[in-house]
């Protein structure tokens, strides 16, 4: 654990990236304590220009909500959304990684067919028909993005647990007796972990990058501000209130660059003899 | 994967086998994709056939009893399914009830545009991400590789709809440089080499904006494998033999780190498809992704569907493309018999 840290924080980028993220998730937890009231709910006169009025600092959208009302509880959207949809990519690519690995053979080639075709398909039109069709609620938004962000989950367990598998320390559990549950669940998913923690970051920062590609089409829960949304209904008045779009998406840019560099910092971390090699 | 089988054999007869195997795997992938779109019809709330009319309300009795006997909706569910695939492989893929045209010739008016779109787009980011990615692991640990890495890193942070959107406002309102919407210059009708060039204007914010994301992946890709590449015994051997540096990066080096810039280009393919729904609606270009686009805001089904189908159909077909451009690239197998 000490060595992790003094790995990670020799890795500049991950120690900005950690610092950037710590802000973000302070903000979301704040929000509602801030900001109590709904940001949906109009405060002043519309196009209030940032900074010229000390109680609205980055002043109101084209209907006069409080537009740093709503960046902060966009914050909060964003980190659910992309928390939770990776957990649930996880849970679906883990084990089915983890099977096509183990098990080899015919079981290996149906789930590996199943997972190509996932991710042959052009992932964000997927997105949009599943939230077409559906109810556009954050529940769906998140199994939307869960759906089309599992297969590199599944492609990556499979290859570890591939080569785990013919390792002496899971032939003894062979014949120590153990299950094939218990050998997976004991022995091979333990150490496919750091690779799996690095690409879970990734995720995440690519699961609000969707999550705000989505709203900003119009396919997000409408009851929920969000980033995505706020630059989408700024849009149409870019020519005379530019930062309604400028400042959401500056939001999403440094989240998601901050989730980038901290996935760097955990690769550098976790995975001492890679970066050797590539160093 | 089946590449890495193909890397073992040699000659032209075992790539054309390996082509067509490629092929026959689409086709079960575009079936599929056809049997999702029928489950889905039939997974959504409400009757089917309002589902396919558009949005529920839209369409009128008339042509919901013509939809329902059309499609045998009261026939059982097996019956629909292989009258829904028979309709699509002829290229039947319905008719939009808002828009009073068959969703297939929407499509094909769109089409092109979306293919100039794309292609250029991945063209232009393929040959500055690898280029970028060339001049990055040449200059490794220097201050050059640190500003292209830098530049690599924001760029793959970045939303594409608001690098689109923050382009138009720089470049087409603040500097009036270039147009921020549509594929011509509306009224003007140029012709011949001016309608091609007025084309090439509209064209240069959608492309550099949509391919800026890719451009950064390829780059890292390019950056990474490059260094890998180099730390292998035939290229010691080249240096051994006195070969210039430059011939060396060229020759051995790229080439061989190209490959897996190439596999990661074709399984992007989807994704710049993706991409370019969002551009195509930011820029008001008439391609497939802007009538997606706007099929979501008239919910009709209909188009939402075929759009995804064709878009899953161009992905296979890319996907083919770049399987043969890798098999034409990778120095260890040889098209000779």
């Amino acid at each position: 654990m000490k060595n992790f840290w003094r790995r990670f924080s020799y890795n500049r980028g991950a120690v900005i990236g950690l610092f950037i993220l710590t802000l973000v998730i302070l903000t979301a937890i704040l929000a509602p304590f801030v900001f109590p009231q709904s940001p949906w709910k109009m405060v002043q006169r519309p196009f209030l220009p940032p900074f010229t009025d000390n109680a609205l600092l980055l002043g109101t959208d084209a209907l006069g909500r409080n537009v740093i009302s709503g960046l902060a509880h966009g914050a909060y959207v964003s980190l659910l959304v992309g928390l939770v949809s990776t957990i649930v990519a996880l849970a679906i690519g883990v084990p089915i990684g983890a099977l096509a690995g183990y098990f080899a053979g015919r079981t290996d080639d149906a789930l590996m067919r199943f997972t190509e075709f996932f991710q042959t398909i052009p992932s964000f039109a997927l997105a949009i028909v599943l939230l077409a069709i559906f109810q556009p609620s954050l529940m769906f938004v998140i199994i939307a993005i869960s759906i089309v962000s599992w297969p590199p989950v599944a492609r990556l367990v499979r290859g570890e647990v591939l080569s785990l598998r013919t390792r002496e320390f899971v032939e003894a559990a062979t014949l120590s007796g153990l299950g094939n549950t218990q050998i997976i669940m004991r022995h091979i998913l333990p150490n496919a972990l750091p690779p799996i923690i690095v690409l879970a970051s990734l995720m995440v920062a690519q699961a609000i990058l969707l999550e705000s590609s989505l709203s900003f089409l119009g396919l997000g829960d409408p009851n929920i501000m969000s980033w995505g949304y706020m630059i989408g209904a700024a849009r149409t008045v870019i020519r005379t209130a530019w930062w309604l779009s400028f400042l959401p998406g500056m939001a999403i840019l440094l989240t998601v660059l901050s989730l980038n560099l901290i996935g760097e910092g955990l690769n550098d971390a976790l995975n001492p003899r890679l970066t050797r090699k590539t160093q | 994967m089946a590449r890495t089988d193909l890397n073992t054999r040699t000659g032209a007869d075992s790539v054309i086998r390996f082509i067509l195997g490629r092929l026959v795997k689409a086709v079960f992938i575009l079936l599929a994709i056809l049997v999702f779109n029928f489950l889905l019809i039939h997974a959504a709330p409400g009757d089917p056939a309002a589902v396919m009319a558009g949005e529920a309300g839209a369409a009128d009795e008339k042509f919901l009893a013509d939809l329902r006997t059309r499609f045998g909706l009261d026939q059982p569910l097996y019956v629909q399914l292989f009258i829904y695939i028979k309709g699509a492989v002829q290229f039947d893929l319905g008719y939009s009830f808002r828009q009073q045209m068959s969703v297939a010739e929407m499509i094909g008016d769109r089409l092109p545009a979306t293919l100039l779109l794309t292609g250029v787009a991945f063209v232009l980011s393929l040959v500055l991400g690898v280029a970028a990615g060339v001049a990055a692991s040449a200059r490794q640990g220097r201050w050059g590789d640190t500003i292209i890495s830098t530049f690599a890193l924001l760029f793959y942070a970045t939303p594409l709809f608001w690098v689109a959107l923050m382009a138009t406002l720089v470049f087409s309102v603040w500097l009036g440089w270039l147009p921020g919407f549509g594929y011509s210059t509306i009224g003007a009708n140029y012709t011949g080499m001016a309608h091609v060039l007025d084309v090439a204007k509209h064209l240069v914010l959608p492309a550099s904006t949509l391919g800026l994301f890719f451009m950064a992946i390829y780059m890292r890709m390019t950056r990474a494998s490059m260094l890998e590449v180099s730390r292998l015994d035939f290229v010691k051997t080249a240096r051994a033999k006195g070969l210039k540096r430059g011939v060396i990066q060229r020759r051995h080096i790229l080439r061989n780190a190209l490959l897996p810039v190439i596999t990661l280009a074709g399984l992007q393919a989807g994704q710049i498809f993706g991409g370019a729904i969002l551009t195509e609606t930011v820029f008001a270009w008439p391609g497939i992704g802007r009538l997606m686009f706007e099929a979501i805001n008239q919910r009709d089904y209909n188009v939402i569907l075929g759009v995804f189908y064709i878009s899953a159909a161009m992905v296979l077909l890319f996907n083919l493309i770049t399987d043969v451009v890798y098999v034409i690239v990778d120095p260890r197998i040889r098209l000779t018999t």
